[in-house]
Order: C-alpha cells, then sequence, then structure tokens
C-alpha cells in the first residue's frame, strides 16, 4: 500500500507540472494547446542532446530546455496565435492551427531527433529502501522533488509578483485587465512562453527517468486535457488537483488491476466522462469555462 | 425550380459530372488506379466529417466522430460475419445504432460546452477504442479481419445491386457507392441547414440561452443534431470497414477523430459544402505529398499552419465566384 502511495505521489506531481503549462495557456488564450504533447517531447530532447549527448551538467541542461522552449512559445504566440485570434471569426478556428502546429512540431521532431527511443545516463545511483514496504530509485525521489518545488515556484511567481498578479488578471477578464493598463499583447506571450517553458521542464526532468521518443507527444496531450479537465480548465489549484488525482488513479488502477491490461484507462476515462457528465466544469472550474 | 438558383443547379450538375464523369475519365487516361483508393476515402472521410460540422452548426465541438466510426465499423462487421446479414442492410443498422449509442451518451454529455464539450468527446475516442480492445465480441487487438465484399441484392428476380465479389473492378465500384452516399449525405445536410430545424440551430450556435427563452426546446434539438451527426459517423465508418475488408481497434483513434475536426475548420465553419472541400485538401494534399518522403508531414503541417494563418475562416471563406461554393 505504501508504494502504491509512493507511486502516486511521484506521478502526480509529474502530472500535475504537465497539467499548469495547459490550463496556463488555456486561461489567458482560450487556446486548448494540442501541441502541448510535443513541446514536453522537444524538451526531453533539449535535455537529452546536452546532458546525454554534450556531457553538460543536468541543470544547466534543465534550463536549456527551458529557454529553448520559452522561445519557441514566444514566437508562436507572437506570429501565429496572436494574428489568428485578431483574424478569426469563431475563437474555435485556434484549435486548427493548435492541431497544425502539433503536426509540425512532430515532424521537425522526427527530422532532427529521429524516430528512436533516447535515454540519458542516471542522475543520481541507488535505490531507497523502506523495509521493502516503499522501493523508489533515488532519482525518482529526486525528479518527484524537483517537480514539487517548481510548482510550488510557480505558485509563488503567480501570486507575488508584478507579472503574475498581470497574467491573473489577464485569466480573470481580458477586457478588464486592458482597461486596468496591463499590456496585454505583451503577458499574452509571456503567458504562452511561460506555459511552453513548463512543459519543456517536465520533459527534461522526466527524460532522465522514461526517457524521451517521438511517439510520447500525443498521449501526452491527451493525458494533460484530463488533467485539466478533472480540475477545470483555466484554474492553476485545479490542474494541480487532477495532476494529483490522475497520477493516484493510474497508480492504484496499475497496482490493482495490473493483470487486465488496458483495464485501468478504461476505467479511468469511463468514470471521468461521469463525473463530468455531474459536475460539468471540473472541480474548481467557473461554469461553462 | 424547387427554390434553387440556374447558377446553383448549373454548379450541381457540374460537380456531379464531375466525380462521376471525369474523375474515371482523367484516372483512365492517366492510369495513376491508386487514386480511387484515396478519393474513395476522401467521400467516406467526408460523410464522417458533415456530422461534425453539423454538431459545430449548434455550437459544439466535436473531437468525438472517430469514436462513431468506429462504432459503425464494428456493428457492420459483426453483423456482416458473425451474423451473417448483408451488408447493405448492416450499412443502415451501423449507423442507426452510432445513434442510440449518441442519444444515451449525448443525454449527460450534452449539457456540456465549449471546450469542456471538445475534450469529453475526446476522452470518448478513447474510451470506445479501449472498449475494443476489451471486449469479446470485437476480438481485441487483433480485429475482424475476414470481412466479405458486399453481396450483391436481388427483389423478385431483378439485380439491384451487383455483387462486388464477382465484379473486376471493385475500385471504381466502391468509388461511385462512397460518392453517392456522400451526395445523399450532403442533400440531407443541405436541406436540414435550410429546413426549420436549421434555423433553430441557428438560434442555438449563436445564444442557448436565448434561443431557449423564446421556447426552443435546446434539449431537444441537441439530442436530435448529435444522433443525427453520429449517424453519419457510423455510415462512413461502416463504408470505411467494409472497403478495408477489417477493422481493427486502432482503424479510428483520436488521431482520426482530430481530423474529422480540422477538416471543418478548414473548409468553413459557415459552409454546408466545407467539409466536404476540406477532407478533399487534407486528405489528397497528404497524398500527393507522399512523393516527399520524410519531408511529407513538414511540408503538410507548414501548409496547414499557413492557410490558417491567412484564412482563419477557412478555404471557402476566399470566394472563388459562385461556381465553387454552389
Amino acid at each position: 500500500m505504501e508504494q502504491i502511495l509512493a507511486n502516486g505521489v511521484y506521478l502526480g506531481s509529474q502530472y500535475a507540472m504537465i497539467a499548469l503549462g495547459l490550463t496556463l495557456i488555456f486561461a489567458l488564450m482560450n487556446v486548448l494547446n494540442f501541441a502541448h504533447g510535443q513541446m514536453y517531447v522537444i524538451g526531453g530532447f533539449v535535455t537529452y542532446t546536452f546532458y546525454g549527448q554534450w556531457g553538460v551538467p543536468f541543470v544547466l541542461a534543465l534550463v536549456m530546455s527551458c529557454v529553448t522552449l520559452a522561445i519557441l512559445g514566444a514566437l508562436i504566440e507572437r506570429f501565429l496565435f496572436a494574428p489568428v485570434i485578431k483574424g478569426s471569426a469563431r475563437e474555435e478556428s485556434t484549435m486548427l492551427l493548435a492541431a497544425g502546429i502539433a503536426f509540425f512540431l512532430d515532424a521537425v521532431i522526427l527530422l532532427v531527433f529521429g524516430e528512436k527511443q533516447r535515454g540519458v545516463p542516471k542522475i543520481v545511483d541507488g535505490v531507497f529502501n523502506w523495509d521493502f514496504r516503499i522501493i523508489m530509485p533515488y532519482d525518482r525521489i529526486l525528479i518527484c522533488v524537483l517537480a514539487i518545488l517548481s510548482i510550488v515556484t510557480f505558485i509563488g511567481l503567480m501570486q507575488y509578483t508584478k507579472t503574475g498578479r498581470a497574467l491573473r488578471a489577464l485569466a480573470q477578464d481580458r477586457t478588464a485587465a486592458q482597461l486596468m493598463g496591463v499590456n496585454v499583447d505583451r503577458y499574452s506571450m509571456i503567458g504562452f512562453a511561460l506555459g511552453a517553458m513548463l512543459a519543456g521542464l517536465v520533459g527534461g526532468l522526466l527524460v532522465t527517468i522514461t526517457g524521451v521518443n517521438l511517439g510520447m507527444g500525443g498521449p501526452t496531450s491527451i493525458k494533460a486535457f484530463m488533467m485539466v479537465m478533472i480540475g477545470g480548465a483555466g484554474v492553476i489549484s485545479g490542474a494541480i488537483w487532477g495532476g494529483i488525482i490522475l497520477g493516484f488513479m493510474e497508480a492504484i488502477g496499475l497496482a490493482l488491476l495490473y493483470q487486465y491490461g488496458d483495464i485501468t484507462y478504461l476505467l479511468i476515462f469511463v468514470s471521468l466522462m461521469i463525473f463530468l457528465a455531474i459536475r460539468p466544469q471540473g472541480l474548481m472550474g467557473k461554469p461553462w469555462g | 425550380m424547387l427554390g434553387f438558383t440556374s447558377k446553383q443547379l448549373l454548379g450541381v450538375g457540374i460537380f456531379l459530372f464531375a466525380i462521376f464523369i471525369g474523375v474515371p475519365l482523367i484516372i483512365g487516361a492517366t492510369g495513376r488506379w491508386d487514386f480511387y483508393f484515396t478519393l474513395t476515402s476522401v467521400a467516406l472521410l467526408a460523410i464522417a466529417s458533415a456530422g461534425v460540422w453539423l454538431t459545430f452548426y449548434i455550437g459544439r465541438i466535436n473531437i468525438g466522430q472517430g469514436a462513431f466510426a468506429l462504432i459503425g465499423a464494428y456493428v457492420s462487421a459483426i453483423l456482416v460475419v458473425k451474423a451473417g446479414w448483408s451488408f447493405w442492410i448492416s450499412l443502415p443498422a451501423a449507423g442507426l445504432f452510432a445513434a442510440i449509442v449518441a442519444i444515451l451518451i449525448g443525454l449527460p454529455i450534452l449539457r456540456l460546452r465549449g471546450v469542456y464539450f471538445a475534450m469529453i468527446t475526446l476522452v470518448l475516442t478513447q474510451v470506445v477504442t479501449l472498449t475494443a480492445l476489451a471486449l469479446p465480441i470485437t476480438n481485441g487487438a487483433k480485429g475482424i479481419s475476414n470481412i466479405p465484399l458486399p453481396a450483391g441484392i436481388s427483389l423478385f428476380g431483378i439485380p439491384i445491386l451487383p455483387d462486388f465479389a464477382a465484379m473486376e473492378n471493385t475500385k471504381l465500384a466502391f468509388y461511385y457507392t462512397a460518392c453517392i452516399i456522400m451526395i445523399l449525405t450532403y442533400a440531407a445536410l443541405y436541406r436540414l441547414v435550410n429546413s426549420r430545424l436549421g434555423h433553430l440551430c441557428r438560434s442555438m450556435q449563436q445564444n442557448e440561452e436565448l434561443a431557449s427563452s423564446i421556447g426552443v426546446n435546446i434539449a431537444y434539438i441537441r439530442i436530435v443534431i448529435f444522433a443525427i451527426s453520429s449517424f453519419f459517423g457510423g455510415l462512413g465508418g461502416a463504408m470505411f470497414g467494409s472497403i478495408a475488408q477489417s477493422v481493427y481497434p486502432s482503424s479510428f483513434q483520436v488521431a482520426d477523430s482530430v481530423n474529422f475536426m480540422l477538416n471543418c475548420f478548414l473548409g468553413g465553419l459557415g459552409y454546408v459544402f466545407g467539409p466536404m472541400l476540406g477532407t478533399l485538401v487534407l486528405y489528397f494534399g497528404w497524398d500527393l505529398l507522399f512523393e516527399f518522403g520524410k519531408y511529407q508531414m513538414l511540408i503538410y503541417s507548414t501548409i496547414l499552419i499557413v492557410i490558417i494563418r491567412f484564412l482563419p475562416n477557412g478555404l471557402l471563406s476566399v470566394r472563388f465566384g459562385k461556381g465553387g461554393d454552389k
């Protein structure tokens, strides 16, 4: 049982980080970022290249992942999303753009990094063993702690800095924020960059454990959508809860039902649909997003 | 005549001539027989996309058409292989089954709106794929891979439909079948949009509360529309299964659901024939780019991004004159 809980915490902390970026972008721009999973994969590959290939220290490689994705996110927002949002009759057109970008990033990943599964050397050796009740490699614990630290940092940033306040104002009401003198265009870009950066950071962290490959993008996006739905779209605390809940459901389901294969995911999906039918806005969300 | 302008009739005429006579002639002349399969796929995907477009028409983003296409494909396959039905009866049965599933699922989930509805339909696709893997009747991951070609039908001894297995050129037969079903689908769609129900849908698209307050039964209409939409999905899926003669849980996945939605966006949400054009451009474009090998995806997605960047309201928002959009 302790093992299952530990796995739940480990999975939940990673999932929460992935969901955070997605929900941030959604809250600011009302864009469902289909390319989030691909951004995560790119983050993984950047860390792989710097840390695994060129032997740069791991922390520095992580920073590189963040910087790359932040720049990428800012460019995508500035030159693609912003003009399309302005020019389209229906907001949902951004979905096509997001899906197009997802395809594009997939193609770029394929051309630059190839389709092989890539892994990096372990950052810490050894396994934590508490009387055979909890067995967990040290690197997983480290990654889990780093993920939780990043989430705390992110929340702090959103709560106590000027940028964070501007972003929260923007998420609440775009027009009102603009009237209060927030530079909407600039902060949309910063917000998108921040969301993309979070995806890159998780990618960089997880490459040390699960490795990274081209096919991970799509499924990651879907999982992120689910977490966002559980917690409520566009709400930061909701994304964290969603990540933790999904992480625990997966850990418990895989432990109890492992002999039935994919039945865990089927149960998760079905219970999610029932949950949303009863509470459409998720745990914390505003009704009708 | 029937309230159509002569220009519209001319457009329909040209279109029908092009797909029934023009395309076979061109393919015969160039010898690219593989285009039959591509164009048949386009026609079938356009049927499913028409359903997605219809849910857009009541203001819902539907990323779950893959689920209904998969349900349709499985129902038809099981009826033909295990129950020994004729394919032509199993085809509407597949559509109806998909519609019934849509009604049952739609009752709770159609209360959701916007992104929530979009995401739950996305999850629905995944649910159906996983269910197909888990159920015994669908044969799990192995799928059903021995579907016979559609048999002929004769009424009182007069053959109405030929036996596909006895034909030399099944590709052409499938092409015509798919095109006829597609034309019927879009005729139905056009009729629906220009009917009283269509007006009610437009009122829902603009503001559901307002529509409800002036007496539109929105709960009823959205169920009906979702059922019709899924009927199209089931129909397209069943036909696809019959052409491929096999159906697997991976026949229609999340990516396909997303593609159905993209077809509608690309063609333009304000135009009945938008999804048809969108499907043609997306699917045919993908096929044509095959020659670029590993750069196929890159070029394809770049074109997609450029189109949406400069024509955010869909391809048909550029008027090619009246001939192009009937």
